[in-house]
């Protein structure tokens, strides 16, 4: 039985349909609780190098990640996303590992910069680790160099689209939908 | 002081063992520079942070470059005195086999990460030097990166240090098969 | 007379029942999916060291000790503002204030005591150190070198050995 690293449960259950509100309980269940973890992803602050900086703006004034109910987190326990910004060398990549096991299900990875896409502008270098999810499961590819706040937003909200469209209690009991 | 006089100052008070190899060339050095044999480097170094005429206070670098066709690693110091503003550049070259050269860590304590910085990526050994251990790349590092024929392993950790080209891999920028 | 405690246990049991509730619907509802890495001890990433124990400062003892007694004087207060309010409404109300007063006081007299002592200092007294109360010589510590000596290097020539 395989399971889904990002959200700690069972492979078979992952579906793409958005969810819809009828009158089926579990769907309104589903939809609350949905509605509820959408709208408040606290994410680990994890930014490395230069698309930290954009990161911080991101949750600035300006850009405010936190009017989507992002708050940022400083521990991995209290956290559901992890924003990895920036360039990931070797020998952070082992603590990145670490951090986002030690984050509780259900977890989400957005992937910002190109940095850690793939490696990025530093990607010949012997130190540099050629993208983030060669060591954890990235949900939200952010690409930019850096990325806009406002290109970082709207993965943010593909992550919600995400969290939205997933049935969370099925998911959680294992029950074939 | 100009950089001429210094060279001369200095072979003559130690040596034209010691001190030797003056380069001034204006098309080909950007500082002149002259060398200095390895093993003597902390005396000199020393006369030059204590002598009145010098007062070297700061080592504003230490840095190394691999010549591997001229088969030695060259360990370049940049100091400066505030004092008497005046800068000075020296090189010492070290045999790539075997490549050490004592360190100037109790005369300027900058040098300390420095040193650690070069022995990290070219392998040289600082002689004497308190805490010699990997600056920048993971304490479990094998080899020095900035050395001309470093082969970067497969993998560090079970983690690959190549990636697959996303062009090659689903052949995007290709004509597409004819049916 | 019984029924007046009803909406005691009435609180009781709302309360208790609020916290439990939501600590179900938690179980219920969450994942539970543990494994040795996810349970290792958070520290920032690397992998934990040593023991959680260690020695603290005990001036947050002295800091937290006092803001007890005021804390508890203040919560003493309230009700007795509560009690004496028949006083009041028998027009005795300056000898209701008064009486707080006097017990303000004696627990002022304790803070003037612990004033004047140096305990509200937070660096109490390092000898010569000017962030502490002044004059201050401890009769038992052994007399300090003076602060912010910095102690006279001397760089000497050392003999060269060629090693190799």
């Amino acid at each position: 039985m395989a399971t889904n690293p990002t959200t700690g449960l069972d492979d078979r259950y992952t579906d793409d349909a958005g969810s819809v509100i009828n009158t089926r309980v579990d769907q309104m269940v589903n939809w609350l609780l949905n509605w509820g973890r959408s709208n408040s992803v606290w994410y680990l602050l994890f930014g490395l190098a230069c698309c930290a900086i954009e990161l911080m703006q991101t949750g600035g004034p300006r850009a405010d990640l936190e009017r989507f109910g992002s708050a940022p987190r400083p521990s991995p326990r209290s956290s559901d996303l992890i924003i990895v910004a920036g360039t990931l060398t070797y020998k952070m990549a082992l603590r990145v590992k670490r951090l986002f096991d030690q984050m509780s299900e259900p977890r989400y990875v957005i992937s910002m910069g190109s940095c850690s896409n793939c490696g990025g502008l530093f990607q010949y270098a012997y130190s540099v680790c050629k993208g983030v999810d060669q060591i954890i499961p990235v949900d939200i590819y952010v690409p930019g160099c850096p990325p806009r706040p406002e290109a970082l937003l709207e993965g943010l909200l593909k992550i919600q689209e995400k969290i939205k469209g997933e049935k969370y209690l099925q998911q959680r009991y294992g029950v074939a939908v | 002081m100009q950089p001429k006089e210094m060279f001369d100052v200095l072979a003559a008070h130690f040596g034209p063992e010691v001190i030797f190899d003056f380069h001034a060339d204006p098309k080909k050095d950007k500082d002149p520079w002259f060398q200095v044999k390895p093993y003597e480097i902390e005396a000199v170094a020393e006369f030059l942070k204590t002598d009145a005429r010098f007062a070297i206070d700061t080592l504003e670098c230490l840095t190394g470059v691999d010549y591997p066709d001229k088969n030695h690693i060259a360990v370049v110091y940049h100091l400066y005195s505030y004092a008497l503003r005046h800068r000075l550049v020296m090189k010492a070259f070290l045999p790539r086999e075997d490549p050490a050269i004592p360190t100037v860590v109790n005369v300027w304590s900058v040098a300390n990460w420095h040193e650690r910085e070069c022995y990290d990526l070219l392998g040289v050994l600082f002689e004497g030097h308190p805490d010699l251990r990997r600056l920048l790349l993971p304490d479990d590092w094998e080899g020095y990166p900035l050395r001309k024929d470093y082969a970067e392993k497969d993998e560090y950790h079970g983690i690959p240090t190549t990636r697959p080209n996303p062009l090659e891999l689903f052949q995007l920028g290709k004509a597409p098969a004819k049916a | 007379m019984l029924m007046a405690y009803a909406s005691v246990a009435a609180f009781f049991l709302v309360a208790a029942g609020f916290m439990i509730g939501s600590l179900l619907v938690g179980k219920l509802i969450r994942p539970n999916h543990p494994y040795a890495e996810k349970l290792e001890t958070y520290e920032c990433g690397e992998a934990p060291v040593g023991q959680a124990w260690f020695n603290f400062n005990p001036r947050f003892y002295i800091v937290a000790l006092i803001y007890i007694v005021f804390d508890v004087e203040i919560a003493f207060i309230y009700p007795i503002a509560a009690v004496f309010r028949r006083w009041v409404d028998q027009g005795r109300g300056l000898f209701a204030l008064l009486e707080v007063l006097v017990f303000v006081l004696i627990l002022l007299l304790g803070l003037v005591y612990v004033w004047a002592k140096g305990d509200l200092e937070w660096i109490r007294s390092i000898k010569g150190d000017p962030r502490g109360i002044p004059n201050v010589v401890s009769r038992t510590a052994p007399a300090l070198p003076p602060p912010f000596a910095v102690p006279a290097v001397a760089v000497t020539a050392r003999p060269i050995t060629q090693e190799g």
